[in-house]
Formats: C-alpha cells, structure tokens, sequence
C-alpha cells in the first residue's frame, strides 16, 4: 500500500509533470512565473487547492454520482464543484486566517480557471483511484506543478539580463526554456 | 448570408484563435502529436462551439448578467458531455487517442471568450457562423501543427509515410518538449510579423499573445473578465512599476539599452492598454 502510494507520488509529480508533460495549468506556469516569489505563492496555493479539491470531487464522486449511477454528469459536477470550493476557500481564509489570505488570496481566482484541477480530479475517476489514493495523487500532481514553475520563474529572472534576438523576446524564449525543462523531465522516466 | 460568410472569414483568418488570439494553448500542445488527432480535436471543439454559441445567443435574454459565467459554464460542460459521450460510441479511436482532454475542452478559453464576446450579444444566426468559423480556425491550426510535429517526429503526414527512407525522424518533435518548441517558433514569428507590420505604421492590434502571455494583463474577453479584480489589477500594476525599474537598474549595470529600450516599452503599452 504505502509502496503504491510512494509509486504514485514520483509519478504524479517528476515522472508525468502535471506541466512539462501533460501540458495542464500552461496558463498560470506561463503567466505567473516571472519572479521567484510569487511563482512560490502561485504554487503553494495550487497545492492547497488541488489537495482540497480532489478530496472533494472524489467524495462526490464516491457518495453521490455512483449510488445514484450518474457518473456521466461528472465534467459538469466536478467543474461546478471546483468553481465553488475556489470561491468559499477564497471567503472562509478572508473571514478567518486573513494572514494565509494575505499570501494566497490574489492566487485564487487565477486558479479557477486552472485546467490542472478539473485534470486532476478527472485523472482521479479514470483511473479508479479511491479517495486516499485521489489525494495523494492530487498532492503529488500540485507539488510537480509547483516545482516546475519555481524552477521557470528561477530562469527567467536570469534571462531578464540576456540579450535575447528580437523576435524571441517574451514569449517564444519562455517556451524554448519549458521546452528544455521538458527533455530534463523526461529524464525522471527512468526512476519507475 | 454575406454576415456569414464574414464570420467564417473572421474566425478561420482575420482572428484565427490559434495562430492571432494565441488562445486554447493547452489542448493545442497535447494532442497535436499527428495530424489526425489535431483535426479530431479540432472538429470536436467546433462541434461544442457551435452548439454553445447557439443555446448561449438563444438564452441571452434570460441567463442574468451577474450570474452568466457559471450560466455559461454549464451550457458548455453539458454539450462536451454529449460529445464525449458520441465519440465514446461512434468514433473509438479518437476517443481514446484524446483522452482527458475531451472534457477538458469545458475549461478552453476559446470557448468561453466566444460566449462571452460574441454569442451573448448577438442573435442565433451570426453566433453559430461564428461558432463555426472560430472551430474551423481551430482545427486549421491544430491539424497544421499536427502536420508538422509529425512529418518531423515520424516522417509521415495522417499515417502516410512521406519523407525519404533515408530520413531519420526527429523523436522528439512527437514527444512532450517538441510541443513546446513548436509553440515557440509558432510565436516568435507572430512577434515578427507583428514587429514588422508596426514598423510599416499598420495597425497590429489584432494580434494578442492570449492568456498564455500573461493573465492577468490578458485584455480578451472571457480569460480576463473572471479573473480581473481590483487586487489583482493593483498587484499586476505594481509588478509592472517595479520590472520598469528593475530594466532600468539593469540598464545602468549593462549598458545595453536596446534590449532595456525594447522591454519598457512593451511595459508602456501593457499600462496603457489597460488603463484605457
């Protein structure tokens, strides 16, 4: 069991990265990873919200969908669900540890429309993970999220000061510098 | 019928989402590992925003305006399910080559930004040519891509082998970091000819570099409208002053004021296009 577990969590996070190999969550890794610290804060919140989120929708899923055997509404539950849970996480930290909000809050709404979180909670019913085993697989999934946009956001401050050709600047070298992340990630195919 | 044909026009060229907006980047990198998974996800997409663009212009003067993201989001979460669904029965393959990212087109921004830029404003007719266009403008795109990643990655276009025996394929192109390096010459030639084009004195306005550029100063419609609030618009506000000065400092160490030059004016214009 724990064996699975730990198998799960290598492959969930360096093995099959959530962003450099399945291309989930592009838009915040591209988006917020221009300096280090708040690629932190962005991945941080991720990982509170994809845990939270994959024990909820695999709940939902076990207690509701399946007794009532209308597991094929799963897309519309599962997105309805992870729109509502961002909107009450980002209100209950407001009302009651407004220090973690502080740091968190401005993530949040960006993380809505975060594909990574329905992919996770989706990835969790395909492959008929219970729901301990949904949450790890969530945390593992967050934390590789988490480790590739710290890793890009520490790049990129380094490229600020690179004279990079015109038609590269912005954008294409970001990707060009994913892309290699990519073939050193793939490099992690060999620990399985 | 002329209004029409201007959509489709709109859709496939003057706006194509892929190669002009820059929107849906996340199904554009997955599944474009050969060209008849592009044109399968493509077509898939189109069908679902068709549909949606249809019920969302029927239903504009009920759906209220408070509420319409969510309104939205279950009309198209619904009809994705639908087509998840006649794919899972009708066409296998694709099926299972697009795995998650069939339901996953519920969370495409292309989808979204045409609900809410276009299809809520206007009447049935326009919004489904719309839908239509802007999918087929998808579909081009993906289907071009495709084409490219597979032709270099296994020397074969749609499963028919084209290149010369002697041609050893380029592996990676059909893996994951091919996808992004893909993406990136895709973008730097946009930035080319955006470049060129703004320097002859034409208006490039039209070419955005979407929400995989920056969402929060993302200006198209959709992406930006759900996630813009005043704390995220002072924070990105503030970043913004602050890689100013940081070009400036760095400016003042290098001595290297194109490149300096170059990024405090796409600052300026970032600034600008959001104040106005």
């Amino acid at each position: 069991m724990v064996k699975e577990l730990l198998v799960i969590l290598i492959s969930s996070s360096l093995v099959n990265n959530v962003v450099l190999s399945q291309f989930l969550g592009l838009c915040p890794f591209l988006g917020v990873s221009k300096k280090t610290e708040t690629a932190t804060g962005m991945g941080v919140a991720v990982i509170f919200v994809i845990t939270l989120a994959s024990a909820v929708a695999g709940l939902i899923y076990q207690f509701i969908l399946v007794p009532l055997d209308i597991t094929y509404l799963q897309t519309i539950v599962f997105i309805l669900v992870i729109a509502a849970l961002v909107q009450f996480v980002e209100m209950f930290l407001k009302k009651f540890i407004p220090s973690l909000y502080q740091s968190l809050g401005v993530y949040l709404p960006l993380i809505t429309t975060n594909c990574a979180v329905l992919g996770v909670a989706l990835t969790n019913v395909q492959k008929n993970y219970g729901i301990g085993t949904g949450i790890v697989n969530g945390f593992a999934t967050a934390v590789g999220f988490t480790v590739s946009i710290v890793i890009l956001a520490g790049i990129r401050e380094k490229l600020t000061y690179n004279d990079i050709p015109e038609s590269f600047q912005g954008m294409p070298i970001v990707l060009v510098t994913a892309g290699l992340m990519a073939i050193a990630f793939c490099g992690f195919s060999g620990l399985l | 019928m002329n209004n029409a044909k201007e959509r489709l026009v709109n859709g496939i060229v003057k706006e194509n989402p892929t190669f002009v907006l820059m929107l849906g980047m996340c199904p554009t990198l997955a599944v474009t590992t050969s060209a008849v998974n592009g044109l399968g996800m493509g077509l898939t997409t189109t069908v679902v925003l068709a549909l949606s663009n249809v019920f969302i212009s029927l239903l504009r003067g009920i759906i209220p305006d408070k509420v319409r993201i969510p309104a939205f989001i279950v009309i198209i979460a619904s009809f994705v399910t639908v087509v998840e669904l006649l794919l899972q029965g009708y066409i296998p393959f694709l099926y299972d080559a697009l795995g998650i990212y069939i339901p996953l087109i519920v969370v495409n921004c292309i989808i979204l930004g045409r609900a809410e830029a276009y299809a809520y404003k206007n009447p049935v007719l326009p919004s489904l040519f719309d839908g239509i266009g802007m999918g087929l403008g998808f579909s081009a795109a993906l289907t071009c891509i495709g084409a490219v990643r597979e032709l270099l990655g296994a020397g074969e276009i749609f499963g028919i082998h084209v290149m010369p025996e002697s041609y050893v394929p380029v592996s990676i192109f059909i893996m994951a970091p091919g996808a992004f390096f893909v993406l990136a010459l895709l973008t730097a030639i946009q930035n080319k000819v955006k470049i060129s084009g703004e320097r002859k004195g034409k208006d490039m306005s039209r070419i955005q570099s979407g929400c995989g550029n920056d969402c929060m100063n993302c200006s198209d419609a959709g992406c930006a409208h759900r996630i813009y609030d005043d704390k995220t618009e002072k924070r990105a506000d503030g970043d913004a002053k602050k890689q100013i000065a940081e070009a400036k400092d760095a400016e003042i160490k290098t001595g290297d004021s194109k490149n300096t030059e170059v990024t405090n004016g796409e600052e300026q214009t970032k600034e600008e296009k959001k104040n106005g």
